[in-house]
């Protein structure tokens, strides 16, 4: 393995250097038929699950076909969607914001081979590498984080739970039998890098145990003021310990001030708070970002812990998968999840998608808290 | 044969629904096998690697990445985020496994052509593993070492004309919706703003020099599609001033069950005809639509644009030709402090490619400004904007307040009047007062 040079001179860093061209111009990467109908767009439909049409005022018609993907993904898979692209829509294909592969024709004539070289195509283990789906009132790709395969913080994995909870989810995502469309996102720790806080359901990876302190290390590997500042709850103070005869500078955290957020460990790695039994799963439902019909919501949390049970996270999917079914079955046309808990009062949520209630869902952070408490006598029992 | 047993994460081979762990092995093994003969400048196995770790995480329950360290380009403050393992000796494959976020094109379009490019680049010079995209809209190249940083840098900017994104206390790199480029409820080009002011401001995208992380997020109408509203310090929302244009014919077409309400989206289960009166006038939040004779009517002023009625109607309603955009500040997730929603700023501002979207950088530069100055550490603009107050955030835009800024008045008179909002001002002789009033 030897090393290739691209050009670049270490020595003189500046030579030919090019910054800040940003990215490409969208307008390169346009179909003939979106760079000339751009604007002109008159309607859409949806012909079947990950299908769509949309129609000009120049007459002219795009479908598009969307296949779900994980956003986790190798070259040569990357390529496969190049050859698909290549085959079929003169090499143009688009990501949606959902990690979703979309395939653009102009002709309906194309749609039919595109659909089924897409679906043909599977990995030896039997799952498919473009399933096609994820439109209208059903469920789309999860968008997630980075999990255990690259970030330092987690309380749970994000491809892996993803895969599980889509798996069990799939008859959603290639259907459009739901009230109206749902939307499940995963963070895999309160930092959110992927935001989960308006999603239908949200799958949150949580720590419940607070930092050890590597006091031997604590100086010399961390800012030790900012790792106190870092601190949301002030549970961290300066604390002077003796190791080996020997006097150091470290700290001490007030345990029960802890809300277990990681911020301490992100600024000073010798406060590590990862465990096994301590960390797992927080699922949140009812929010949404559209403003149709009602305005944008937070999720709430309906389930406070779930364990991390690799590699499929059974509880965990199970919990979605009956709160889906329960909505799917109970709710009106065009309601969104948070719309129909609303509606029918989030005591008869817990009671239809058999959640328990506890202590843990009450809110006791700060302000907010109190808006979120009962102040009328109009309850359901 | 590879290189670690995974029995765990082989449990994720199964199921329809791709799996992420089938594409490794079967990468891993290419990788192995080499049959293009590249000569990768990382390790061969740091795939192998990747799984051996990962499953290690999924046996223990815990992550074995440690922090980022600190390396980047020469110059650039983000657009790579250092990382490294705790297992080095079992798995040096990732002993050192540095992310790039390569800024994506607006509307996530590609060309295969270019694409490809990006393949061999990463193939040769990293793990060859992605993610398409990273949650706030870069691709994000998973795993290379320091000493391939600068190469990588230098093949994307010299051979393809492509840039890093952001990281750090930075701007991020801005994403949008797919907009006018395909969608009919557009109220305006959102590729083309998101491109442009990710552009103008690359030196605050490259350089930090904020308090901490700034995100712009694009979305064409108030569906929303890209959550601006909810995670974006600025949300660009697409919206129209003037009345919902309607065709009447294309209503009766909806009436008469020629046309499938909600572009068919819901054509998964038999919800029975449908019927205007229960799907779209009684579920107007602004009760402002009537139908009567056959007809479609609208009382556009008291209209909220919410979209639902264009979402169930597409062929017949559409929104109106004075389109611009609202922005609204300050969304971020929970941390620390709870998470917040964008709240209104500008009800509405016309989005004019011709003079380069002045108005709206404007509105930005001096919301930087107030944030740069008054900022702390690690505080989100929402945060800045609770601790010093809307009305602070308006004085520094020169927004005059409107009763759209608010939900509803305030719940307390506890007003903080100012000196020079009261006549005769603050000082006074007390003597002068007790001429009249005893002690
Ligand atoms: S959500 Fe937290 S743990 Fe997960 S990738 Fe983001 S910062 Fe890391
Ligand atoms: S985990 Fe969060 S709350 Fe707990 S000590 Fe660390 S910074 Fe403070
Ligand atoms: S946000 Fe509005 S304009 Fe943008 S893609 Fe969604 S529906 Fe279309
Ligand atoms: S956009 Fe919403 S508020 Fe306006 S008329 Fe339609 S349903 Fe009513």
């Amino acid at each position: 393995m030897a090393f290739i040079s691209s050009g670049y001179n270490p020595d003189k860093p500046m030579e030919n250097r090019i910054t800040d061209i940003g990215p490409k111009n969208f307008e390169d990467f346009y179909p003939p038929v979106i760079k000339n109908n751009k604007a002109k767009w008159l309607y859409h439909e949806i012909l079947k699950p990950g299908v769509l049409v949309h129609v000009s005022e120049t007459g002219d018609e795009v479908y598009t076909v969307r296949a779900g993907g994980a956003r986790l993904m190798t070259v040569d898979l990357i390529r496969e969607i190049c050859d698909v692209a290549d085959k079929h829509c003169s090499g143009y294909f688009r990501f949606t914001t959902r990690n979703n592969i979309e395939f653009m024709v102009d002709k309906k004539d194309k749609v039919e081979p595109l659909i089924k070289d897409l679906e043909s195509r599977k990995f030896p283990g039997g799952s498919y590498k473009f399933p096609v789906g994820g439109t209208g009132a059903g469920i789309t790709n999860i968008v997630h984080t980075q999990g255990w395969i690259h970030c330092h913080t987690p309380a749970t994995d994000a491809s892996g739970p993803v895969k599980a909870a889509m798996d069990v989810l799939f008859d959603d995502f290639k259907d459009m039998r739901l009230p109206a469309h749902l939307r499940v996102s995963l963070a895999c720790c309160l930092n959110m890098c992927g935001a989960v806080h308006c999603s239908d359901i949200a799958i949150l990876g949580y720590h419940r145990k607070p930092p050890m302190v590597d006091h031997a290390y604590v100086d010399s590997m961390c800012e030790i003021p900012l790792a106190i500042a870092a601190c949301p709850t002030a549970a961290i103070k300066p604390k002077k310990i003796e190791i080996d005869g020997q006097q150091k500078n470290s700290v001490e955290v007030n345990n029960s001030r802890c809300m277990f957020c990681g911020n301490c460990y992100t600024m000073c790695p010798a406060l590590p708070l990862s465990d096994k039994e301590g960390d797992g799963i927080v699922i949140m439902a009812g929010g949404k970002v559209s403003n149709r019909i009602s305005n944008p919501k937070f999720s709430k949390v309906v389930v406070a812990f779930l364990p991390n049970e690799a590699p499929r996270w059974p509880s965990t999917t199970a919990v979605i998968k009956k709160m889906v079914d329960v909505y799917a079955k109970d709710a009106r046309k065009y309601e969104r999840l948070g719309e129909w808990a609303e509606r029918i009062g989030w005591e008869r949520f817990f009671e239809k998608c058999e959640l328990e209630f506890s202590h843990h869902l009450i809110d006791d952070f700060r302000d907010p808290a109190y808006y979120t408490w009962r102040q009328t006598t109009n309850f359901k029992f | 044969m590879a290189k670690h047993k995974t029995p765990l994460l082989d449990q994720l081979v199964s199921g329809p629904w791709p799996s992420f762990v089938d594409d490794m092995k079967q990468y891993a093994a290419a990788r192995a096998k080499n049959e293009k003969k590249i000569e990768y400048q990382i390790p061969v196995d740091v795939v192998d690697d990747l799984m051996g770790l990962l499953e290690l995480s999924y046996a223990d329950g815990t992550t074995h990445w440690k922090h980022g360290g600190i390396v980047g380009v020469f110059g650039y403050g983000g657009g790579v985020i250092g990382r490294y393992c705790d297992q080095p000796e079992t798995f040096p494959g990732v002993a050192h496994f540095h992310t790039m976020r390569v800024a994506q094109p607006a509307g996530k379009f590609y060309k295969s052509e270019y694409v490809r490019k990006l393949c061999d680049l990463w193939e040769f010079r990293g793990s060859g593993l992605t993610n398409m995209h990273g949650s706030t809209g870069d691709i994000i190249f998973l795993g290379t070492q320091t000493p391939q940083l600068e190469e990588i840098f230098y093949e994307l900017t010299h051979t393809m004309g492509q840039d890093l994104g952001g990281s750090g206390s930075n701007l991020r790199t801005p994403s949008d919706c797919i907009g006018q480029a395909r969608c009919e409820f557009a109220c305006y080009d959102t590729q083309d703003l998101c491109h442009t002011l990710t552009n103008d401001y690359q030196d605050e995208l490259h350089r930090p020099a904020f308090p901490y992380k700034f995100k712009f997020k694009f979305d064409g109408c108030p569906n929303c599609c890209v959550a601006s509203i909810a995670r974006a310090d600025i949300s660009f929302i697409g919206t129209w001033k003037d009345d919902i244009r309607i065709d009447q014919e294309a209503v009766a077409g909806y009436v008469s069950g020629k046309f499938k309400p909600n572009a068919g989206a819901h054509a998964g289960r038999d919800w029975g005809p449908f019927d205007i009166v229960k799907e779209v006038i009684d579920l107007c939040p602004t009760e402002c639509m009537k139908y009567e004779n056959g007809k479609l009517a609208i009382n556009n002023k008291e209209c909220t644009r919410c979209m639902h009625c264009i979402n169930v109607m597409p062929r017949a309603l559409r929104p109106g030709k004075e389109t611009g955009l609202s922005i609204l500040v300050g969304a971020k997730a929970p941390i620390l402090d709870g998470a917040q929603m964008g709240s209104l700023l500008v009800p509405f501002v016309e989005v004019n490619k011709e003079d380069g979207y002045q108005a709206i950088k404007d509105v930005i530069e001096a919301i930087w400004d107030w944030w740069m100055e008054e900022g702390k550490n690690r505080e989100r603009l929402g945060e800045l904007m609770k601790r010093q107050g809307f009305q602070k955030l308006l004085e520094v835009t020169g927004i005059k307040p409107v009763p759209q800024h608010v939900k509803e008045p305030r719940h307390n008179p506890y007003i903080f009047w100012k000196e020079d909002e009261v006549e005769g001002g603050w000082e006074r002789d007390v003597t002068e007062y007790r001429k009249h009033h005893q002690r």
